[in-house]
């Protein structure tokens, strides 16, 4: 498991401050760049940091290592509070699954999945500069402006395969939650 | 519930991951996902590729006492935040946007009624109910049109939509949607731009109805 997944997942089960202090060493000046290419303010962009990390401290019952790693899990909190107070309009965000009460987590799936994610990570160093820089541009455009139109297609080629053995697991794990 | 067979198309899902899509299709997308398990997996798999990219940033090195203001917000309750859980046909994401209320329809004629959850210069998404067997009048889109079923079904000149399915209108589609016999059908349908309607309300009419 990733250590940042190690990190939330003791944050989750223990309370541990330690491992929280760890998570915002970490993620806290990545957030504030993420945030800042978005087009927002550097002391905006800090609120908008300790918003996120105390959401990952009060919601961190809703991490589930077998369907996201803490990046990603962390990602989408970002994403949700900094449309949430720049553009500010309540984001429309699905419904959480119910998590299954009698579900141990199970070792070599959070691996398995982990592994994905790693794959995932490694195939978008390995993209072509230009075609990594679109992706960087989806996901990191100017979320100030409304006018965005749909032409975010992600050049995935590569990415693409990757992605998709991901989705088959996600899938599986979902199915297995229904 | 049956199958759904017609669901987000990629691109849409890595905007509404990146965060780029327009509230109104934003809405479609998450009451979608709240009913149909692989448009989720589709979804946690941009999430991966999102949490990717913050790996990959390039950090900035934040305030000196951001973490320890935060380490002392730890032990504050939390402040309560309203909570919309999903409600009969309902997602969450939709009862959100009811605050919590049944919506409140208010009719178009022929049986057909319409609940506007949001309206805004860059597109509405609205509730559009439909009695079994009628037709939504013919009409074709200025923009783009999603259309999800929650209750009921249609069936166009495209094929049928059940709970769960999404419909996507374009400018080439010009369509006319009939509920299937059985319950009246409940749709979510979000716009980018008002909808021209052939033949149902003159188009003088149609800033009157809002439609």
């Amino acid at each position: 498991m990733s250590q940042m997944t190690v990190w939330l997942v003791a944050v989750r089960d223990q309370r541990d401050r330690a491992a929280f202090g760890a998570l915002f060493d970490y993620f806290a000046p990545r957030l504030k760049g993420f945030i800042m290419r978005s087009g927002t303010s550097a002391a905006q962009a800090e609120e908008i940091v300790q918003d996120v990390m105390l959401t990952v401290w009060r919601k961190a019952a809703m991490f589930d290592p077998h369907r996201a790693q803490a990046s990603a899990w962390i990602y989408q909190i970002a994403r949700n509070r900094q449309i949430d107070i720049i553009r500010k309009e309540n984001r429309p965000i699905p419904d959480e699954l119910a998590q299954d009460p009698g579900s141990e987590p199970d070792a070599s799936q959070i691996l398995a999945f982990d592994q994905e994610a790693e794959q995932l990570k490694t195939a978008l160093e390995m993209l072509q500069p230009d075609q990594k820089e679109m992706i960087q541009k989806a996901y990191m455009g100017d979320l100030t402006h409304q006018e965005i139109s749909l032409q975010t297609g992600l050049p995935l080629g590569t990415v693409k395969s990757r992605i998709r053995l991901g989705l088959n697991r996600l899938r599986k794990e979902l199915k297995g939650l229904r | 519930m049956s199958a759904i067979t017609h669901h987000i198309p990629d691109d849409m899902m890595a905007a509404y991951a990146a965060g780029t899509l327009p509230h109104p299709f934003a809405m479609v997308v998450a009451a979608h996902v709240s009913l149909c398990a692989d448009c989720r997996a589709t979804l946690e798999a941009y999430h991966t590729l999102g949490g990717a990219l913050l790996e990959q940033t390039e950090d900035i090195e934040v305030s000196k006492g951001l973490k320890s203001n935060l380490m002392a917000l730890l032990d504050e309750p939390a402040p309560p935040e309203p909570v919309f859980d999903a409600k009969g046909i309902y997602p969450g994401p939709v009862m959100a946007a009811l605050k919590g209320r049944s919506p409140r329809w208010k009719t178009l004629g022929m049986g057909v009624k319409q609940s506007i959850l949001s309206e805004t210069e860059g597109g509405s998404v609205r509730l559009l109910y439909i009695p079994a067997g009628q037709a939504v009048p013919d009409h074709s889109h200025n923009g783009l049109e999603l259309t999800l079923v929650l209750q009921g079904s249609f069936s166009d000149e495209t094929g049928r939509f059940g709970v769960g399915d999404v419909e996507i209108g374009d400018e080439d589609l010009e369509h006319t949607p009939i509920a299937d016999a059985g319950d009246a059908c409940i749709c979510l349908a979000a716009t980018d731009a008002p909808l021209r309607f052939n033949a149902f309300l003159p188009r003088l009419l149609q800033p009157l109805f809002r439609i």
